[in-house]
Order: structure tokens, then sequence, then C-alpha cells
């Protein structure tokens, strides 16, 4: 029969990392999620020429490794004596990587909203605020909600980079534990199956919602 | 009323209007026809100021509609429209459809709008439809939705882009029959239609749109029986054949 060392406190060290990856992705996915609408309501309504700036900067952020935008963020932070942890530094550069692709995914959700809508709205008297609200951004939701998952899975798993700023998050408490426990199929296993067990419910919420969306069509 | 004053309007290099005037009464209905790209639509986009316009002047009821102070938003409260292609909002019921611009543009309580809404869409043949999806009704019933997501803003103008020429053929008696009794009710109406038989029979007047030039306009039955213009002689004769 199967044996292992690991014990429940070894468990319990897992646990919390996954908790430190369960919180460094909430708030790259939330922070991301903000600027990305905010970021992605800009690149859809101003011309193209007007957005570039913001366009440029975010190509940036999509097109430069993570690990390598972590690592000089932590280092120009500390230069300029911001002392931030690198928790909250993490974050920050998460949450900046997040938006640069989500704010490709509202773009294109809002472009897909079909202009004689907009004008339909517009037409009935409702302010480009109101259009916004009751018709582009519910319209948009529905379009942009499979990428939205998408994205934020990959970042559950991207987040796992952040060890090299020294936080103890999951697939790092994993490696100590091999370091220790010497048995590394057994414990990548059982980090695997945390990481799944992560994404279950999300990539399930997503395709709950998409099909009661389905059924008013 | 409407006053299209000496309208000039482009996209890009493109000359779309080339210096339109037409004023339409209070209770009238004016059906425009043409051919295609001539600029009917975009006339219908320019009066209640979703484009704007390069030169000349368009005022309703006496407010001009490109000007910087006019409260766009409160002006097409009074300028209805429903365009060729089909535009509800998808992820509201029929009910729904009607009721968001009385409830947020004129701040109507929920109850007060769904009588309103209710009172349109049996009007309109869909008094059964109301928990409905628009993706679930046929292409008549979603304009007739569009109509009445129109009427319930009570507007006193609703200008009309072919509304029809989107639907089967033995969909269009429907609609046409909605604008009718619209019509008989002293709405003042702007219709852009492809169906002469409704251009003579319901509207006041009929233009002729050439090229970006009102190149004929008449009371109807002297449009049809006698137009003065060789284009529309040459429009109408290609039709009628
Ligand atoms: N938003 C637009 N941008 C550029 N060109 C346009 C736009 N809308 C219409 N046009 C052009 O303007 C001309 C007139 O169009 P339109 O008013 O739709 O004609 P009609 O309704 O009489 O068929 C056409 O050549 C059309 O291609
Ligand atoms: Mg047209």
């Amino acid at each position: 029969m199967f044996e292992t060392s690991m014990t429940l406190s070894d468990l319990m060290f897992l646990a919390k990392g996954a908790g430190m990856t369960i919180a460094v992705t909430f708030f790259a996915v939330t922070g991301g999620t903000v600027m990305g609408l905010l970021f992605g309501v800009i690149r859809a309504q101003i011309s193209p020429w007007a957005a570039l700036p913001l366009t440029f900067v975010l190509d940036v952020f999509r097109s430069v490794p993570l690990l390598i935008q972590l690592v000089l963020a932590n280092a120009f932070q500390a230069i300029a004596g911001l002392n931030l942890p690198p928790f909250a530094t993490s974050c920050i550069i998460l949450a900046l990587y997040t938006s640069a692709y989500c704010t490709e995914i509202v773009r294109g959700a809002i472009d897909a909203v079909p202009m004689v809508t907009r004008r339909a709205a517009r037409s009935l008297g409702l302010s480009w605020g109101q259009d916004m609200t009751y018709v582009v951004f519910p319209m948009a939701l529905r379009v942009a909600l499979p990428s939205w998952i998408g994205l934020t899975l990959g970042v559950l798993k991207d987040s796992a980079l952040v060890l090299w700023l020294g936080l103890i998050e999951l697939l790092r408490s994993g490696q100590i534990l091999v370091t220790r426990l010497q048995e590394p199929m057994f414990i990548l296993l059982v980090v695997g199956l945390i990481y799944f067990l992560l994404s279950f419910p999300i990539a399930r919420f997503g395709s709950q919602l998409e099909k009661r969306w389905r059924e008013n069509d | 009323m409407i006053e299209i004053k000496d309208v000039y309007k482009s996209f890009g290099t493109l000359e779309v209007l080339k210096g339109i005037n037409l004023t339409v009464e209070k209770g009238e209905v004016v059906s425009v026809i043409g051919g295609s790209g001539s600029g009917k639509s975009t006339l219908l986009t320019c009066i209640n100021g979703l484009e704007p316009i390069n030169s000349g002047s368009i005022l309703v009821d006496g407010v001009e509609v490109h000007a910087k102070t006019t409260d766009l938003n409160k002006l097409r409260r009074k300028i209805g429209i429903v365009f060729q292609q089909f535009n509800a909002f998808p992820h509201l019921t029929v009910l729904e459809n009607v009721t968001l611009a009385p409830r947020k543009v004129l701040g109507m309580s929920k109850p007060e709008a769904e009588a309103i809404a209710e009172k349109q869409l049996a009007h309109v043949g869909l008094g059964d439809k109301l928990a409905v999806y628009p993706g679930r009704l046929s292409g008549g019933q979603q304009q007739r939705m569009a109509i009445a997501r129109a009427l319930a803003m009570s507007p006193e103008y609703v200008l009309f882009d072919e509304v029809t020429s989107a639907l089967d053929p033995q969909l269009v008696g429907e609609v046409l029959d909605t604008l009718k009794l619209l019509a008989d009710d002293g709405m003042t109406m702007i219709c852009v239609t492809h169906e002469m038989t409704f251009a003579r029979d319901v509207s006041d007047r009929v233009a002729f749109f050439h090229k970006g030039i009102m190149a004929e306009i008449a009371p109807s039955k002297e449009f049809f029986n006698a137009p003065q213009h060789p284009e529309t002689q040459k429009f109408l004769s290609n039709i009628r054949s």
C-alpha cells in the first residue's frame, strides 16, 4: 500500500499557502477587473489615436514576462524607498498584468454590442451613462464572461510567480515540503489537486451563469 | 413642427445630404422614398441628433437640434425612432424593453411604467408576450415591440426607417397595420419606406430622394399620379414593372 510521512500539520501548511494564493489572486483579479473596466471603456469609446499611450503601456504589461515585471518592480520600489511589503508589490503588479488582459476583453465585448442597439437606446433619451449601465454592460457581460473566467484561472496559476519575492504561496509551500519530506511526486499531486479545487468552483460558476443566460435566447 | 433648412451632411469626403429643405407640420405623415444610398436614413439620424450635420439647421418645435446648448437627451424624449435593423435589448424581457426608458429617462415608478408599456404592447398585439425575451420573437413581433417601445415615451414625432424591409413578406402587413393605426391617431410621422401602397394611402405628402437631394415632394395622390421629376418617374416605373 501507499505510504507517506506527510502529516496533518504539513497539510495545514499547504492550506496556508493556498490561502496566500487565494489572497493574491483575489486582489489581483479585483483590482485588475476594476482597472480593466475603466481602461476597456476608454479604449472602446475614444479614438485609437487618443488611446495610444494607454494601449502602449498595457501592451508592455502583456508582453513582458510576469516574472521580470515582479522582480524589477520589487527592485524599483526598494530603490525609490517606498518600502512596500512583497505582498503589496505582488498584488499591484499582478493587478496591472490582469488589467492589461481585462482591458482587451472589455473593449472587445463593448465593441460586440451592435451600433443600432446603442442608437436605439440613445434615441429613447437614455444618456451615455444610462446606455452603458442598462444596455451596454449587461450585453457585454455575456460576451466577456467566458474570457474573464479564463483570465481569472490563468492569474490563479500565474500567481505562483510571487514566490520569487519571498511569498509563501501554494507552490512554494509545496516546494518546501518536497525538500523536507523528499516525496516530490505525492506532494506535487496534492498541490495540483488543491489548485484544481480552487479553480473548479470558478469554472462551474461561469458555466452556470452562461447556461442561465442561454435559456433566454 | 420639424423644420429642416438647407442641411448638408458628409461622411468624410462622401457628401450624403446636399441641401435638404423640408418642413413637417404637427399631425402630418410624410413618406420618404428613394434609391438605396440616397441619404434617407442619414436624414432621420440627423433629425434626432444621432449624427452631426455640416451646415444648415434642423429645428424641432423651434429648438435647434445641433446647437451646442441643446439637451439632446431631453429633446429625444419627444422624437421616437424605429430602425430597419432589429434592435431589441436582448437581455431584457419584452415588458422591460418597453419600461426601461420611461423609468430611467422619465423617472416613472415601475407600476406606472408597466401600465403604459402593457397598454402600448397590447396596442401592437403583443399583450401576451410581456415576459418573453426578444430572441423568441419573430421579426415582425420585434419591430412591433420596437414601435411600442418608442411610443411608451409618448413622443410627439416618430421617425420610421424602412421598418418592414428586414421582414419576411408575410410579416410586413402586421407592421404596416400598426403604422396605419398610429397615423389614424394623428401622430406626426416621417416614414422612410419601400411600400408604395402604404406611402400613397397613409401619407399626406411623399418625398423622393435622389443622391442626397430631395428631388420632389408633393401630396401623395399628386406624387403618384403625376410625378414631375424624371428621376421620380424612372424610380416609380421601375417599381411598378
Ligand atoms: N456612419 C457612416 N459612415 C460612413 N458612411 C455612411 C455612414 N452611414 C451612411 N453612410 C453612407 O452614406 C450614404 C447614404 O446612406 P443612407 O443614409 O443609409 O442611405 P439610404 O438610407 O437612403 O439607403 C451611403 O453611401 C452610405 O454608405
Ligand atoms: Mg436606409
